[in-house]
């Protein structure tokens, strides 16, 4: 990326962050709060000790997959407002196949098959609004949202009449497939749910990266986000960009189960995604659908959402949730705003100097 | 199961998704998806409530849910036509918006983290048949006219003319010299206005607000837009539709006939198919989303 491109995608960040930041400050002063106790707080009890860093981690891990899922989705110009449902059917699809394998499954292909069940599962709900799409037109948007409700209760009627433990709203406990915790070799981060799904989200990351910016798949992906018809005239089969795109997002919001199911529980659980793919959004609007960004982004949004556990003796912890929807809206607003203001402040410069370029060297000189 | 009960039940479980949709459709006619409906509704419920509870009457109750739904459509509103934000994105935003505002508010206020202690609602309490007396709530009566008004408004007046000019062809709209902001700002408001008293109605007919009360109403509202196909009357059709299934899913509960999951699909499975052009093409108003 060169520099322009990296300030206009920086740039809307910086501001957007800015004014969130404002709003958090008046938020926490209208509680009788000073700013400054409340965000040294929200830092020490996450970044401040191992248990809290090992929190952040943990629901960075979801939250990166779910935005990489909206990213890659939004590369091909679609909007995947279903990564709530996909990461469900993919909690759900590893939590099967964790109970189906025979207990002498090596741990490793164990891990590996859950994690192909997962993607499997969140691929399969994804392709209902990426067909749709391709072949009928129909809003992805919409189907996307529709669909999360009709896949939440048909796995609300499967865990709770079909396999679950008396009494619970979960399966029996896994046995094969489980992905160990980071506490299992570094003893500090002891209680909290971090585990090496972790890594699985920083390989799929770079994977992500890999494949949209260095290979021909991503690049048709790509050229069908930003000129569908262009992309068609150069010979890209648009329909089924669209939706194997959609598939290929539905499987990256899906791996994500495997973080709670097989990293933190052991089981799956209704209603485990809690909200975590629609924060998936903003991971990837604040990332700016950039694989190495949408990390950082993970990291941010996953502090602001443990960071309200450490401020909730002194403001409702609700406080980071509204910040959250803040920056948000702020990044929504902002990015369109400063690219404008930022393109028309290079249209004038460009305008002066064809302005100076077309006045004769004389005049100039004299 | 008496016909007469199950009418008049379908019409109260029918009252917020029909207040609710006729916001949905008048944004949608306007040009902006309606994705925010759920949290309008949200913020409608809290202001009632709010407005009950200290105004000691379910009428300031109507006033507060206005003056909360105005807020958030507002804000929506900014982001939307002023700074040409993606819509998508706007919406998911108003509805996780409002579900955090709206608890922070819950525990600032009440100090609770579930529900708002009891308000006044429209009277009816100790009557002889409660599923009657829920019929003196103006509201009710404000829902089962909004959509017919709604589609007198759009096709029988200047304003609904101009709207419908606005939501298909903005360019040409503006060439004929109507303002296209502002008029999205006017359909705006009145859409927000109109989800906010859909919320209004589940709270005061509740005489409390509970976290999260309008339970995905909102979104359940927008399908029935979308599988009405944008028309008032045919929206005002599915939304009795969807209440039918409902309540007769509620008389049911004893029979075990059908899984109540199953029940709770039909809505958004309807409107899936709908989109595919299964039964009659469903065709969004063509500018629907378009920013510029």
């Amino acid at each position: 990326m060169d520099r322009a491109a990296l300030l206009e995608n920086v740039l809307p960040i910086v501001v957007a962050l800015g004014i969130a930041a404002v709003v958090g400050d008046l938020l926490i002063l209208s509680f009788g709060e000073a700013p400054a106790t409340e965000y040294r707080l929200l830092v020490e009890g996450t970044w401040g000790n191992a248990y809290g860093i090992g929190q952040v981690l943990y629901k960075a891990t979801t939250l990166t997959f779910a935005g990489l899922a909206f990213a890659m989705a939004g590369r091909a110009g679609l909007f995947n407002v279903g990564a709530e449902s996909q990461l469900a059917m993919g909690g759900f699809a590893a939590g099967i196949m964790g109970l189906l394998l025979p207990a002498g499954v090596p741990a490793v292909i164990g891990m590996l098959l859950c994690l192909i069940a997962a993607a499997f599962g969140g691929a399969a709900v994804a392709a209902v609004p990426g067909v749709l799409r391709a072949r009928f037109g129909a809003s992805e948007v919409i189907v996307t949202i529709m669909l999360n409700f009709v896949v939440l209760a048909l796995l609300n009627w499967l865990v709770s009449a079909k396999i679950h433990v008396t009494e619970t709203l979960h399966t029996p406990p896994i046995n094969t497939g489980r992905v160990p915790r980071l506490a299992d070799m570094f003893d500090a981060f002891h209680g909290s749910a971090a585990n090496w799904t972790l890594l699985i989200a920083i390989a799929v990351a770079l994977s992500s990266w890999w494949w949209l910016f260095r290979t021909r798949g991503g690049y048709e992906l790509r050229a069908v986000g930003l000129q569908p018809d262009a992309a068609e005239y150069g010979g890209v089969n648009v329909k089924r960009v669209l939706w194997t795109s959609m598939c290929l997002s539905g499987a990256l919001a899906g791996m994500g189960g495997v973080n709670f199911v097989l990293g933190y529980k052991g089981y799956y659980e209704e209603g485990f995604a809690g909200g975590a793919g629609f924060l998936g959004i903003a991971v990837a609007l604040v990332g700016r659908n950039h694989p190495l960004g949408i990390l950082l982004a993970a990291l941010l949004f996953a502090t602001l959402s443990q960071g309200g556990l450490a401020v909730n003796a002194l403001v409702p912890k609700q406080l980071t949730d509204i910040l959250t929807a803040v920056v948000i809206l702020a990044v929504a607003t902002a990015v369109p705003e400063v690219q404008r203001q930022m393109r028309a402040a290079a249209a004038s410069a460009l305008a002066a100097l064809n302005r100076s370029a077309a006045t004769p060297s004389a005049e100039r000189d004299a | 199961m008496n016909a007469i009960a199950f009418l008049l039940q379908t019409i109260r479980i029918s009252i917020p998704y029909l207040l609710a949709a006729a916001g949905g459709v008048m944004s949608e006619r306007v040009g902006v998806i309606a994705l925010g409906l759920e949290g309008l509704m949200l913020s409608g419920a809290f202001g009632a409530a709010m407005g009950s509870y200290y105004g000691g009457s379910a009428w300031m109750g109507l006033l507060g849910a206005l003056v909360a739904g105005l807020v958030m459509t507002s804000v929506l509103a900014v982001a939307t036509l002023r700074f040409k934000a993606n819509q998508v994105v706007v919406g998911v935003a108003i509805n996780l918006l409002v579900v955090a505002v709206t608890r922070f508010f819950l525990r600032l206020v009440f100090d609770s983290a579930s529900n708002s202690p009891r308000v006044p609602g429209f009277g009816g309490e100790g009557a002889a048949n409660a599923m009657l007396a829920s019929f003196a709530n103006p509201v009710v009566w404000i829902g089962l006219f909004a959509l017919p008004g709604l589609g007198w408004l759009l096709y029988q007046t200047p304003f609904g003319l101009r709207a419908r000019a606005v939501g298909e062809k903005p360019e040409a709209a503006t060439t004929l010299g109507i303002a296209v902001g502002p008029l999205r700002l006017k359909g705006l408001l009145l859409s927000g206005a109109l989800a906010s008293l859909g919320g209004a109605y589940l709270a005061l007919d509740q005489h409390q607000f509970t976290d999260g009360m309008t339970a995905g109403r909102g979104f359940i509202a927008l399908a029935a837009v979308i599988f009405g196909r944008w028309e008032p009357m045919r929206v005002a059709v599915a939304c009795l539709l969807f209440a039918g299934a409902e309540t007769l899913q509620i008389q049911l509960q004893g029979a075990q006939l059908v899984p109540s999951q199953f029940v709770e699909m039909i809505p958004y499975v309807l409107t899936i198919i709908a989109l595919a052009g299964v039964v009659g093409r469903s065709v969004a108003p063509a500018a629907l989303g378009k920013t510029e």
